[in-house]
């Protein structure tokens, strides 16, 4: 405990302190204008990095003071929100913005690089972060827990948000790796946060696969640079297209898998159902849309700009059909909505895979239509749990009933985003999914319209998974399905199980009989009609220290956040249309490679570099 | 440019003991297996660099004989970082230890129970509680692990319990946001 507590709170720290090095090298930040731009708008390309990392430090140095630690990290986010937007809507204007940062000649230096596909990212999941953070802050002022470990929640989350940011702007697959790292550190942290038993458990599953994910992403660096003589991004094209084409095909691969785990890409997505669900609700909510996600950016930067000739679609198109079926299958067979969603977190990523795979301008710009979506809608269904959790004191299928009667705005919260995630008509999660559909049918091959059917599928089985939790949890009586359930855990599991059952009224302060109890007086309260509803409160109410009051009521503050986000998701099918145009842009981009080329080494270096459709087999599919 | 064949089999034999111990269950293990494949993979990056020459410094010797610095930052950077997660790993099997007596990574009891519902057939529309016959080796599997650990500082072990809200409630005390 103290030494995860002390270790934690170190972490930060040290991680501050490396990465304040890494981006500003030896001269400071020496920003440079380059190819004429105006220099204002390249200033702003460090700050979702830099913001971030200093409040960091300074949420630090104000561990004692809670409010002012909260008033910090949320100026912070909201500050890189705010940038984020403006470098969006700048890079419409006037291109790529690109920093080298230190004053480093791009080749040798570190740059930062935004162009369409990084500012979206950016704004997206800057604004997730920041959502997520006002509601745990609100949640934290609820529960009025003074001397927990949350100390140490601001400055991580703030490393979590500089770590997602870098990895986003970065032009250099060593930065990429540094940012991975950041945010991966500060996950374990908050993962871990507090080290009880299941979460140690769950943490150390997700910690040994994510260092290993990272060393495999830092061999194929060693062995892209061994190959080329450089990690820079906008270097890296020309390089490699005039390597041997097995060693391309090697280096795609390696970097395909690491990015793959990160991203859990279905062979090698195991690990997230089993780790995402014991974190506390805020901590899940931003993992489930922003770590994978990172994943799949960089999927997405490194085959189109580094390995642009597709030779690895048809593997890609049978992994994401793979991670479609496999993953919705696996949240059908869930009882606990938290894993539930988990699962439709894997099975979803599939579709972005398709989208890749498939390779077209089409198919990128509805894969990044889709990430964009599916960051607010997972993210939105993670945090509307964690009301649900605190309301009805379960996540559980079998715990759960009648929260649409006793709440009917948590009813409202999750139905939307849950229908949204299914692919309702017509919210974006449709018009995601159709234009993956479209892309696929246009591509005409065999695989695509295989996976079309897959995705369809897919889709159906998302809405008989939410609906199934749906049913149970909102609109079933409460416990009347709990009853087989509880019993059946008992018989497996403890000899005694009959001394709970008949001394129900002393409630033990022990825990495994606190939960034993709770499912006791479940039944008791299911004989009692009248009281259907309040059947799942009375759960809520055994926990010794913690009044049924508190438990009923759900704070405000948390509330308003998540109805924020699920606006948000919901404003994504309004601006779908600018969006699209957004997502095409930027596929666009993409395809044709020389801009990003062009931006950070000039147009010189640009000329040498073929976009994909002269690269790839045929016109416009790679 | 040759790579130094040395150096690569030191590369090999690193990774190779380091994914043999990763894939232990126990995290002390798991612990010295990353040491091991980090440092392969940090030798790995010295290959990448080509042969060794004059040191990196400017005005010391001609730029065309020194060595490629460039890995050597990247191999630095990623020295620290793996200090870190080390640092983290190593607090994580401590705590594993203090909590259970062991540092040895368990099922998911969610994962275990699904299992064994599917074991069951209890998802199917044919299930009837009433003549249920749990296989054997599944339970007793359940009972061992039960018991298999008990910890003299926690009295109450979570893993083996299913997952409830009054526990989840107890531990939101502990976590706050």
């Amino acid at each position: 405990m103290s030494g995860v507590g002390a270790l934690a709170a170190a972490l930060p720290h040290l991680l501050a302190l490396g990465a304040d090095d890494a981006p500003t090298g030896p001269q400071g930040l020496g920003l440079r204008a380059t190819q004429g731009q105006v220099l204002e708008w390249p200033t702003l390309v460090p700050l979702p990095v830099l913001v971030p990392l200093v409040a960091a430090g300074l949420a630090l140095a104000l561990a004692r003071h809670r409010r002012a630690q909260a008033a910090v990290s949320t100026v912070a986010l909201s500050v890189v929100l705010a940038t984020s937007v403006a470098m969006l809507l700048a890079v419409q204007d006037v291109g790529t913005l690109v920093v080298t940062v230190g004053g480093w000649p791009a080749a040798s230096g570190i740059s930062l690089v935004a162009d369409q596909l990084s500012t979206l990212m950016l704004s997206v999941s800057s604004a997730v972060t920041l959502g997520v953070l006002v509601y745990s802050v609100a949640q934290g002022a609820a529960d009025g827990d003074d001397g927990a470990p949350v100390a140490i929640f601001h400055p991580t989350y703030l490393v979590l948000s500089a770590g997602v940011s870098n990895a986003f702007l970065s032009g250099d697959l060593f930065n990429l790796y540094v940012g991975f790292e950041m945010l991966l550190a500060a996950s374990f942290v908050l993962l871990t946060l507090g080290g009880t038993s299941a979460r140690i458990r769950a943490g150390s599953t997700y910690v040994v696969v994510s260092i290993a994910s990272s060393l495999v992403f830092l061999a194929a660096i060693a062995l892209v640079y061994a190959a080329t003589g450089t990690a820079n991004l906008a270097q890296l094209p020309e390089r490699l297209d005039a390597l041997d084409d097995g060693v391309r095909l090697a280096l795609q691969l390696a970097l395909l898998v690491a990015f793959g785990i990160k991203a859990a890409v279905f062979p090698l997505s195991a690990w997230l159902p089993d780790s995402y669900p014991t974190a506390p609700a805020p901590v899940t909510a931003v993992f489930a849309g922003l770590l994978t996600k990172v994943g799949v950016y960089a999927i997405i930067r490194t085959q189109t700009l580094l390995f642009p000739e597709g030779r690895l679609d048809d593997l890609l198109l049978v992994v994401a059909l793979a991670t479609m079926v496999v993953g919705i299958l696996g949240a059908v067979a869930q009882s606990d909505v938290k894993r539930l969603l988990s699962f439709t977190l894997v099975s979803h990523i599939g579709y972005m895979v398709f989208g890749i795979a498939v390779g077209s301008v089409a198919g990128l710009a509805s894969a990044i239509f889709y990430v964009v979506h599916h960051i607010t809608v997972q993210t939105t269904l993670f945090l509307v749990l964690g009301l649900v959790e605190r309301r009805g004191g379960s996540t559980s299928m079998d715990h759960l009933g009648g929260m649409a009667k006793l709440s009917p705005l948590l009813g409202v919260l999750f139905f939307v985003p849950a229908m949204n995630l299914a692919g309702i008509p017509p919210l974006s999660g449709f018009l995601g999914k159709v234009g993956l559909i479209q892309a696929g049918v246009a591509d005409g091959g065999v695989l695509p319209l295989v996976l079309v059917g897959g995705s369809v599928v897919t889709s159906l089985l998302t809405l008989y998974a939410v609906a199934k939790a749906w049913n149970r949890a909102f609109w079933s009586r409460p416990a009347t399905v709990g009853r087989e359930e509880e019993t059946r855990s008992d018989d497996d599991e403890a000899p005694d199980a009959a001394t709970t059952l008949s001394g129900v009224g002393e409630v033990s302060q022990r825990q495994d009989a606190v939960e034993r109890a709770q499912g006791v007086s479940a039944l008791a309260t299911e004989e009692d009609d009248e009281a259907a509803a309040a059947g799942a409160l009375t759960g809520a109410a055994v926990d010794p220290e913690r009044t049924p009051v508190e438990m009923t009521r759900v704070p405000r503050g948390m509330v308003a956040p998540t109805a924020a986000l699920v606006a948000l998701g919901l404003s994504l099918t309004v601006l779908a249309g600018p969006l699209l145009r957004v997502a095409e842009d930027s596929a666009l981009e993409l395809d044709q490679r020389q801009p990003y080329v062009r931006a950070v080494l000039g147009q010189a270096a640009a000329d040498r570099v073929a976009p994909t459709t002269q690269v790839g087999p045929a016109g416009g599919s790679r | 440019m040759s790579p130094a064949l040395v150096l690569v089999a030191v590369v090999f034999v690193l990774v190779a003991t380091g994914v043999y111990l990763v894939l232990e269950r126990s995290l002390t293990r798991v612990l010295v297996g990353v040491i091991l494949m980090s440092n392969g993979i940090n030798v790995l990056f010295l290959v990448a660099s080509g042969a060794a020459g004059e040191p990196a410094l400017v005005g010391s010797a001609e730029p065309a004989r020194m060595s490629d610095p460039l890995p050597q930052a990247m191999v630095l950077t990623a020295i620290v970082i793996t200090l870190g997660l080390t640092a983290f790993l190593l607090a994580m099997a401590y705590r594993s230890w203090q909590l259970h007596g062991h540092d040895e990574v368990q099922d998911d009891v969610e994962d275990r129970q699904v299992r064994g519902r599917a074991v069951r057939d209890e998802t199917s529309g044919s299930y009837d509680p009433d003549d249920e016959e749990a296989p054997v080796e599944e339970r007793s599997e359940d009972r061992r692990r039960a018991h298999a650990s008990p910890s003299p500082r926690d009295p109450s072990p979570h893993d083996r319990a299913p997952d409830d809200g009054p526990r989840r409630a107890a531990q939101r005390r502990e976590e706050g946001p």
